[in-house]
């Protein structure tokens, strides 16, 4: 195992103009954080999407007794989901913030079962990027949530 | 009245459940490693499953306060982020706009020093049932 002190603690200490790959960023990501604790983790990926992975565990129950998930962690996958969808699309790490994020809820997920976020970048302006998603727990026609919203650039446009 | 118990992910988080001076609930977290997104902030999720468990807490302070026994199901919710949360404790307060007898619309708000400076609203929708 490398030096985890030379390791990326982020993607802020990636160098700059770095070509973009959301498999190793996600391990970058998913190593502490939010991200890491929740044990999200990488699908797949084209273009201008990507899919994180977010096994189900007892601790993200939003109800005890039944186990179904609490709808907090769906957020938070599908918020990194789409995130890096908007790095995808331009293949470099741009540093951005969320303005706001919109789930629909569809059905509760499937106690036990791993929820797959896929988030897509669809327009990109010189500030603003477009994004949409799903979650679902194996069907994607079945979804669980779909997302809508919007990110800004924060330190330089997206291009 | 009786706190409805918080659930296991807001165990996890390390979220409480506390009142306001006027008595309605206000839930709080700390900062911890848990709940950080991009370094130096608090992460957009963790903000906005905050801002969902106190927009449903004041849903069933409401509930509560009329009587209603009701099953809630949440059929979405609208986040606005304003301002970076930073290392510091954070706050959370959920008003119920309208509760009628199939759908109730809650806003809530996130702050951190300053209750007049949020740094994300939320407005959620929840479907109303009876309990069976």
């Amino acid at each position: 195992m490398a030096d985890p002190a030379s390791e990326p603690r982020s993607l802020d200490d990636l160098p700059p103009g770095q070509g973009f790959e959301p498999a190793g960023a996600i391990k970058i990501m998913a190593r502490h954080g939010h991200g890491g604790w929740l044990g999200i983790d990488y699908a797949a990926n084209g273009a201008d999407w990507v899919e994180l992975a977010l096994p189900w565990r007892e601790d993200l129950a939003g109800v005890a007794e039944s186990g179904v998930l609490a709808s907090g962690p769906i957020i938070s996958l599908m918020d990194m989901a789409t995130s890096m969808s908007v790095w995808t699309r331009l293949g470099r790490f741009v540093a951005h913030a969320t303005l706001d994020l919109r789930v629909d809820y569809m059905r509760a997920a499937v106690p036990g079962r791993t929820v797959i976020g896929r988030g897509e970048c669809y327009k990109l302006t010189r500030t603003i990027a477009f994004i949409r998603g799903i979650a679902h727990d194996g069907d994607p026609d079945d979804p669980v949530a779909h997302v809508t919203g919007t990110f800004m650039a924060t330190h330089g446009p997206y291009k | 009245m009786s706190e409805a118990p918080l659930p296991p992910y807001a165990e996890a988080l390390g979220i409480v459940a506390d009142r306001d001076d006027d008595g309605d609930p206000v839930l709080w977290v700390d900062f911890s490693g848990r709940i950080q997104g991009r370094p130096g902030y608090l992460h957009g999720g963790a903000l906005s499953g905050l801002m969902e468990m106190a927009a449903i807490a004041a849903l069933r302070a409401e509930l509560g306060r009329r009587g209603e026994a009701m099953k809630l199901k949440p059929v979405n919710i609208q986040v606005e982020f304003m301002r970076g949360g930073r290392h510091q404790r954070t706050f959370a307060k959920g008003e119920v706009t309208r509760a009628g007898r199939r759908v109730a619309l809650i806003n809530a708000s996130a702050w951190q020093d300053d209750r007049a400076k949020p740094i994300a609203l939320a407005q959620m929708k929840v479907l109303l049932s009876p309990e069976e």
